[in-house]
C-alpha cells in the first residue's frame, strides 16, 4: 500500500516529458542580472560597487534581515551596474548586473573530510547554511538557516526530504535524485544533526522509480534513514500532506511542521546543504526544468543564477509559434511570466511553455453545487462557499470557515466543471484578511 | 510576444457542465430502452413531448423573460425532461405532460434563477404538481403490459402486470396479496411490472448508476444511503426489503433524483444523512401514508433541508482538532 495523505487530492496528467533525459549545461551568458530579492523576507543588501571585479562564488549581497539570505555570483566578472530589472511578473526589482569574464576558473572549494564534518556542531552547520545563502529549493524560497533554527521550547525528531515532485511537467528533483543520491543522503544526515532529529525520511512519488531506487541504494547502511514510496497524487509534495503521508502526524491548523516535530526540506535543499558543508560552495546554480508540449528540445538544465528566462527557452529549442503562456514553476502553483527578460533565481524550479489553446481558461458557468471542490480540497475546506463569501466581502465568515488554512494548491479550480475561479477569490480573501491584521 | 497572464492553476481537468450533463443523459439510456420495451409507442411519445417541452420552456424563459444567452445546450433541460417523463404513466394525455414540463422548468428551475440555484428537484416539482392536480390521470396505468421475459417466452407469471395496477398499489389495498411466491423479482427488475415509465427497469437504472460512479459524476454516498436505509426500515417495519427496493420509484429516485447536484448536500456526511432520511420517509409513506408511493415526497422534503444539513455537516478543517488540542495544552 503506497503512502499518501488522507483527504482530497487530484490526479492531473503527469506530462513528465523531460524525465530520464539527463542534465544539460547551459552556454555561458555574456551578462547576468542577479536580483537582490531571492528569498521570502527582506531583500539582500548589495556589498559590491559598480566596476568592482568579482570572483566566481563571491558574496555580492548579504542577508538584509533575519528572514533573508546571502547571494553569490556564479561567474567571475565586472559589476556593470546596480539597477532595477523586471522580475518574471514585470515588477521592477533591484539587481546586480555583471559582465561575465571570458576566462573562468570555477568556484573555489575546499574538501572537508568525513572526520572534519563529524566534528561540526549543529551551530556550525547552520552558520555554513546561512553563509552559503541556501533557500528552500522547492519554490517557496524560505531561508534554510531560519528553518533549521528550531524555536525555543520546540523540538524536531524527524526530518523529511521532499522528493515527491507532484507538480506535472517538472523533473528537476527527479534528475537530481538520480545523479546525486549519495550527496542528498549526506545532506539529510546534516539536517538531522542541525535540528537534533533522530529519524530521516525521504518521500518520493511512485512515478519516479529510478529516483526511488537511487535514493534507496544511497540510504542503504543508514538505519535511521527511510526512503518511502508515495502514491502519485497532487498535492503530495505539500508540506502538511507529505508529513501525514510519511509519519501519520497532523500539523495543527495554522501551525508549522515543527509543531508536529518535523522539519521538511526539498531534496535539492539537502543537496545544497551537503555542498556547502563539505566543499564550502555557495548556492549559485540549480536545476531548472524547461519544458512544454510545443518545445522541440525540452530538458533539465543546470542554470546559474541570473540567466534570463528567454535564454532558457532558447536553449530548449526556442519559443514555439503558438505559445500562449510561459509559467515560472509548475502548472498547478507556478506563476505566469509576463517578462521574458527576467533573470532566473534560486527558487526557479521550472519554465513551462504552454500553447495558446492550453493557456486559456474556459468560460465561467454558474455553480452546480456538485461538491467536487469540497471533495478534492486537501485541507477540508469548502471552496465554493469561500468564493461566495469573498464576493460578498464577508471576510470574517471566510476566516471562520478556514480560508487562512488554504494551501493555494489549486485543486478546486482545476476540478471545477463550471471553470469557476475559486482559488482567485480565495486568494483575494486571504489578502484582505492579512491586510486587516 | 503577447503572453497570457493569470493566477495558478494554469491547467484544468477538462470537466464541463455539458460533459457532466450529457453523461447523465447517457446513463439514463438503459432505463429509457426498458421503458420503450415495456410500454411501446406511448412511452416514446411521452418522453419526446416531455423533453421537447422542457427544452422549449427553458429557451423561451431565457430569451424573453431573463434576457440572457440560451442554456439549453448544456443538457440539463434534457435531463429534467427525461426524468419527468420517467415519472409519468406512459398513457398520460399529452397536454398534461406539457403542463408538467412547463411547471418543472418554469417553476421548479427557472423561477429560482436557473441551473444551480433551484431548491427542489425540478422534475419532481413537475411530477408532484401533476399528481396533486390530476390524481386520476397520474395513477392510470396501461392495461395488459407484457414485456420483459414475457415478450420473449410467452409465459406470464408476474402478479399484476396485466391488471393495470402497480405492485405498490396492490400492496396498499391488499397487503397479503403479494408475497415472494407470486412475485418474480428478476422479472420485476427487468421491466415486468406496471408503473411510471422509467421506474420499471431497476437493473437498467443500476447500470446507469454504475456508469455514473465509474465516470466519477456521482459518489456512492447518496444512492447507498437511500437504498440501504429503505431496506433497513422496510425490514424493521415488517416489510420485505427486496420488494420495497425493486418496486416503485425507489431505484430511480435513489440513483438519479436524490443525487441531483444542486439539490443535495455538499459534504459526504451530509449526503449520508440526506439519503438515510429519504429512505426512512419513503418507507413511512408507503406503510402509513395516503399514497402508495412516497419517493418523490421524501426527496422533495429532504431537498428543503439541504441548506440546514450543509450548515451543520461541514467537512472538518484539516488540523483543526490538533490546533484545539495544542491550545489546551498551552493553557494548562
Amino acid at each position: 500500500m503506497l503512502k499518501t495523505f488522507r483527504i482530497g487530492g487530484i490526479h492531473p496528467a503527469a506530462n513528465k516529458i523531460t524525465a530520464g533525459k539527463g542534465l544539460r549545461i547551459l552556454e555561458r551568458p555574456a551578462e547576468i542580472s542577479i536580483m537582490l530579492s531571492q528569498s521570502i523576507g527582506a531583500p539582500a543588501k548589495a556589498v559590491v560597487k559598480v566596476n568592482d571585479h568579482v570572483e566566481a562564488g563571491q558574496l555580492i549581497a548579504e542577508a538584509g534581515g533575519f528572514v533573508s539570505a546571502n547571494i553569490h555570483t556564479p561567474y567571475a566578472g565586472t559589476v556593470k551596474k546596480l539597477d532595477n530589472v523586471r522580475d518574471p511578473q514585470g515588477i521592477w526589482r533591484p539587481a546586480v548586473i555583471i559582465a561575465v569574464d571570458e576566462e573562468q576558473n570555477g568556484i573555489p572549494s575546499c574538501e572537508r573530510t568525513p572526520d572534519q564534518i563529524d566534528a561540526l556542531s549543529p551551530r556550525d552547520i547552520i552558520r555554513m547554511v546561512g553563509d552559503a545563502g541556501i533557500v528552500g529549493a522547492g519554490g517557496a524560497t524560505f531561508p534554510t538557516r531560519v528553518k533549521l533554527s528550531i524555536p525555543e521550547g520546540k523540538y524536531a525528531d524527524t526530518v523529511i526530504l521532499n522528493g515527491a515532485e507532484c507538480e506535472p511537467y517538472l523533473t528537476c528533483d527527479d534528475t537530481l535524485m538520480r545523479s546525486e543520491a549519495i550527496h542528498i543522503t549526506e545532506g539529510i544526515l546534516l539536517i538531522m544533526k542541525a535540528v537534533g532529529a533522530k529519524h530521516g525520511i525521504v518521500g518520493i512519488e511512485a512515478n519516479k522509480p529510478e529516483a526511488f531506487r537511487a535514493m534507496t541504494e544511497a540510504a542503504n547502511g543508514h538505519s535511521n534513514i527511510q526512503v518511502v514510496k508515495l502514491k502519485t497524487k497532487y498535492p503530495q509534495g505539500s508540506e502538511k500532506q507529505l508529513i501525514y503521508a510519511c509519519t501519520k502526524r497532523v500539523v495543527p491548523a495554522g501551525g508549522l511542521p515543527v509543531d508536529a516535530h518535523v522539519v521538511v526540506d526539498n531534496v535539492a535543499t539537502a543537496f545544497f546543504i551537503e555542498q556547502a558543508v563539505r566543499t564550502g560552495r555557495p548556492v549559485t546554480e540549480r536545476i531548472v526544468t524547461v519544458t512544454g508540449p510545443g518545445l522541440s528540445d525540452p530538458g533539465d538544465f543546470l542554470v546559474p543564477t541570473g540567466v534570463s528566462i528567454d535564454a532558457l527557452i532558447q536553449a530548449a529549442g526556442g519559443m514555439p509559434e503558438d505559445t500562449g503562456k510561459v509559467i515560472a514553476g509548475g502548472p498547478m502553483m507556478g506563476r505566469a511570466v509576463s517578462c521574458l527578460t527576467a533573470p532566473s533565481t534560486k527558487g526557479l524550479s521550472g519554465v513551462l511553455v504552454l500553447p495558446e489553446k492550453e493557456s486559456l481558461r474556459g468560460p465561467v458557468s454558474p455553480c452546480l453545487r456538485c461538491a467536487k471542490c469540497v471533495s478534492v480540497c486537501p485541507m477540508g475546506l469548502e471552496p465554493y462557499l469561500l468564493m461566495t463569501y469573498c464576493q460578498r466581502e464577508m471576510d470574517d465568515e471566510a476566516r471562520e470557515h478556514g480560508v487562512l488554512n488554504c494551501l493555494e494548491c489549486g485543486s478546486c479550480s482545476y476540478t471545477c466543471p463550471s471553470s469557476r475561479p475559486l482559488l482567485d477569490f480565495i486568494r483575494l480573501s486571504r489578502q484582505r484578511l492579512r491586510k486587516k491584521k | 510576444m503577447n503572453l497570457n497572464i493569470s493566477l495558478s492553476p494554469h491547467i484544468h481537468s477538462g470537466a464541463s457542465i455539458p460533459k457532466v450533463m450529457w453523461n447523465v443523459v447517457l446513463a439514463l439510456v438503459p432505463a429509457l430502452l426498458v421503458a420503450v420495451w415495456t410500454f411501446g409507442a406511448p412511452a416514446i411519445q411521452t418522453i419526446c413531448i416531455c423533453t421537447l417541452t422542457c427544452i422549449v420552456t427553458e429557451w423561451v424563459i431565457n430569451r424573453f423573460f431573463m434576457h440572457r444567452p440560451t442554456s439549453v445546450t448544456d443538457g440539463s433541460a434534457v435531463i429534467t425532461g427525461l426524468l419527468l417523463a420517467f415519472n409519468l404513466p406512459s398513457i398520460l394525455p399529452w397536454w398534461i405532460t406539457v403542463i408538467g414540463a412547463i411547471v418543472a422548468i418554469g417553476v421548479g428551475k427557472m423561477s429560482f434563477g436557473g441551473l444551480g440555484t433551484n431548491i427542489w428537484n425540478p422534475a419532481l416539482v413537475g411530477r408532484v404538481f401533476l399528481l396533486l392536480s390530476f390524481p386520476a390521470a397520474m395513477t392510470t396505468w396501461p392495461e395488459g403490459v407484457s414485456a420483459g421475459f414475457d415478450a420473449m417466452t410467452g409465459a406470464s407469471h408476474a402478479a399484476d402486470a396485466a391488471s393495470g395496477a402497480t405492485i405498490l398499489q396492490t400492496l396498499k389495498s391488499n397487503p397479503e396479496s403479494i408475497t415472494m411466491d407470486n412475485l418474480h423479482l428478476l422479472d420485476v427488475s427487468m421491466g415486468q411490472m406496471n408503473g411510471s415509465l422509467g421506474e420499471v427497469g431497476s437493473l437498467a437504472i443500476l447500470l446507469g448508476l454504475i456508469y455514473l460512479l465509474i465516470r466519477r459524476i456521482v459518489t456512492w454516498h447518496i444512492p447507498v444511503a437511500v437504498l440501504g436505509s429503505a431496506a433497513f426500515f422496510s425490514w424493521i417495519f415488517g416489510g420485505n426489503p427486496l420488494i420495497d427496493l425493486l418496486t416503485g420509484g425507489l431505484m430511480l429516485g435513489a440513483c438519479f433524483m436524490a443525487t441531483d447536484y444542486t439539490t443535495s448536500p455538499m459534504s459526504p456526511k451530509g449526503q449520508i444523512i440526506f439519503g438515510v432520511m429519504i429512505g426512512l420517509i419513503t418507507i413511512i409513506i408507503r406503510r402509513w401514508g395516503a399514497y402508495p408511493e412516497g419517493v418523490s415526497f421524501a426527496i422533495l422534503l429532504m431537498n428543503s433541508f439541504v441548506p440546514l444539513i450543509n450548515r451543520y455537516c461541514r467537512p472538518a478543517v484539516y488540523g483543526e482538532k490538533q490546533r484545539k488540542a495544542m491550545l489546551k495544552t498551552q493553557k494548562s
